[in-house]
């Protein structure tokens, strides 16, 4: 029970049911579609990324869980205004704690408020809702496909 | 068998191990796979210590025992189903193979422009082959609408029918919905225009009779493991007629009668069907599963079922948090829901961490995922153990997600 409030805290459940920055963007210069096939989760995150590789505008639309919901949340707002190989650093930090589960202290602390989805790492299912936008994100700013989850 | 007499459900729990585990699992994920008694589990172990032997091979005592209880199996399947022969089983790995046997070799009959029907309720198992096919051969793919309630539309079906119609393929139970669909009437309708019909009957031996005669389909497989048998085993039942008729589906070992290096002959169905080493201790341990199905008598089963689906669309009913889809009649304990306001995933994640094992997701349907404008459905399915107690467990950990999730 308490892994479980771990996983639901206040705060994943409120980014899960109002996501930030969540929608379109006008005109993006990148996009990425993400798609978990298990969960049927599936997002698009849209980027205005500058000549100096800074990411001024960031946001996204979809469909899923609370955990992929709210981490695609957290993550708009962690990257916005940030340059692309920091955000790409963000992304590793994020997987660090998630996937390898070998995460610094330095990491967690990068992460922020992204940080509070650790409880995840509990839930091997749900890993990958958590991770969906972040490889959308990555591979969009690599200007690859189609993000997905296997 | 031992008919109209109600079932002692503590002591078909006692079978199942499962329910022994330290941390009790409230399984009710039954449509996705059921679990093992001790009868099917004692069988496959037995016969892998005492009667190993490679079957259709061996001259010598040890491979008679192997081949004499494979055979014996096809025939416990074959009076089962009601076949008239056990000529008419081909062994094969599940539902999945089984469709894909009849669309691969069934398939070659067919011509660009044929028509096969399928309905907006099936598995991927029952889309997918006949997608590949339309591929390879230009055949046609017909969809049965649902009505609002879940149910095939058969006035649909009716106009979908017509004369370049060479095999309607439609499950019998839907796997989402819980939808026992009138397969009888529909294959009148099929033969009227000269088309065959298979059953995918995925979803039926655990829950209601399946008589093969008597509703007179030209195909019908299932799956044991949705049966509490093994997983890797499942028939295709095919009348004789067109087993004979149809072209090998794989070859080498087991199914020829002669090999040369310009040709072979191929020996009669089902073994035709049957290239390589079969899964024969499955072959085993499914109609070992089969037969406790028939100690249990499967109206008995069918009461009890009722009797515990009754009590859950009951406890729905008084839930406004909760939507639930499908039939109100005509139906399996197969309940795919929606809690408002809550993702499937959410849902499954809390439930199992109240002990209830159910699933979240399309369930392999997603064509019918679309059409009901949903992303992902959970879905608690009921099997021959289940309680009342289990269904209370259930709609406690749905009260534990509605407190998780409205934070107001
Ligand atoms: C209706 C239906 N058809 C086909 C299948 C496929 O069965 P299997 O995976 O055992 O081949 C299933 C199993 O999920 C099913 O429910």
């Amino acid at each position: 029970m308490n892994e479980l409030l771990q996983l639901y805290q206040q705060m994943i459940i409120d980014h899960g049911k109002c996501p930030r920055n969540f929608g379109e963007l006008e005109n993006p210069t990148h996009k990425q579609k993400g798609f978990n096939p298990l969960c049927g989760d599936q997002l698009e995150i849209f980027l205005i990324i500058d000549d100096n590789d800074v990411i001024q505008d960031v946001k996204f639309t979809g469909e899923g869980c609370a955990i992929s919901m709210a981490s695609a949340s957290m993550l708009t707002e962690l990257v916005k205004g940030k340059h692309i190989d920091k955000a790409n650093g963000l992304v590793e930090d994020f997987n660090a704690m998630l996937v390898t589960q070998d995460v610094s202290d330095e990491a967690m602390e990068r992460l922020g408020k992204a940080s509070v989805l650790e409880g995840v790492k509990e839930y091997p299912s749900r890993i990958k809702c958590a991770t969906l936008s972040w490889h959308a994100l990555k591979n969009a700013c690599a200007g690859e496909g189609e993000a997905t989850t296997e | 068998m031992s008919q109209n007499k109600s079932l002692n459900i503590e002591n078909i729990r006692k079978d199942f191990k499962y329910l022994a585990n330290e941390k009790q699992v409230i399984y009710l994920d039954n449509a996705s796979t059921t679990q093992k008694p001790d009868v099917v589990l004692n069988a496959l172990s037995d016969f892998y210590r005492y009667s190993n032997a490679n079957v259709h091979r061996g001259a010598y005592h040890l491979s008679e025992v192997a081949t004499a209880k494979y055979e014996q199996a096809r025939q416990v399947a074959a009076n089962f189903i009601h076949a008239q022969s056990s000529d008419e089983i081909v062994f094969v790995r599940g539902c999945t193979e089984a469709i894909n046997l009849v669309a691969s070799s069934f398939g070659q009959q067919l011509d660009a422009g044929d028509e096969v029907i399928i309905s907006a309720m099936e598995h991927h198992a029952n889309i997918v082959p006949w997608q590949m096919l339309s591929k390879v051969k230009g055949i046609k793919i017909r969809v049965i609408n649902l009505t609002e309630s879940g149910e095939l539309d058969l006035i649909h079906y009716k106009s979908l029918l017509n004369k370049h119609t060479k095999l309607v393929s439609i499950a019998h139970i839907s796997n989402v919905l819980g939808t026992i669909n009138d397969v009888g009437l529909m294959i009148e309708w099929a033969h009227e225009v000269g088309a065959k019909f298979l059953i995918d009957a995925a979803q039926s031996p655990a829950h209601i009779q399946v008589d093969v005669q008597a509703l007179d389909c030209d195909f019908l497989t299932f799956s044991a493991h949705k049966h509490y048998g093994p997983t890797g085993i499942g028939i295709l039942y095919g009348k004789h007629s067109l087993l004979e008729r149809m072209v090998p589906y794989q070859t080498g070992g087991s199914m020829i009668t002669s090999v040369t290096y310009e040709s072979s002959e191929f020996m009669s169905p089902p073994h035709k069907f049957e290239a390589g080493t079969p899964a024969y201790a499955e072959a085993y341990g499914m109609s070992q599963a089969l037969l406790y199905l028939n100690e249990l008598g499967i109206n008995n089963i069918k009461e009890a079922e009722d009797d515990l689906m009754a009590y859950t669309l009951e406890k729905f009913k008084q839930r406004d948090d909760l939507i639930l889809y499908g039939p109100k009649n005509n139906r399996i304990g197969v309940f795919s829901f929606l809690v408002k306001g809550v993702h499937a995933h959410d849902v499954a994640t809390i439930l199992d961490s109240h002990g209830v094992a159910i699933r979240a997701g399309h369930h392999c349907a997603m064509p019918l995922m679309h059409t009901l404008s949903v992303p992902a459905l959970v879905r608690a399915s009921l099997g021959v153990y289940n309680t009342k107690l289990e269904i209370d467990h259930l709609f406690d950990g749905l009260n534990t997600v509605k407190k998780i999730f409205s934070n107001e």
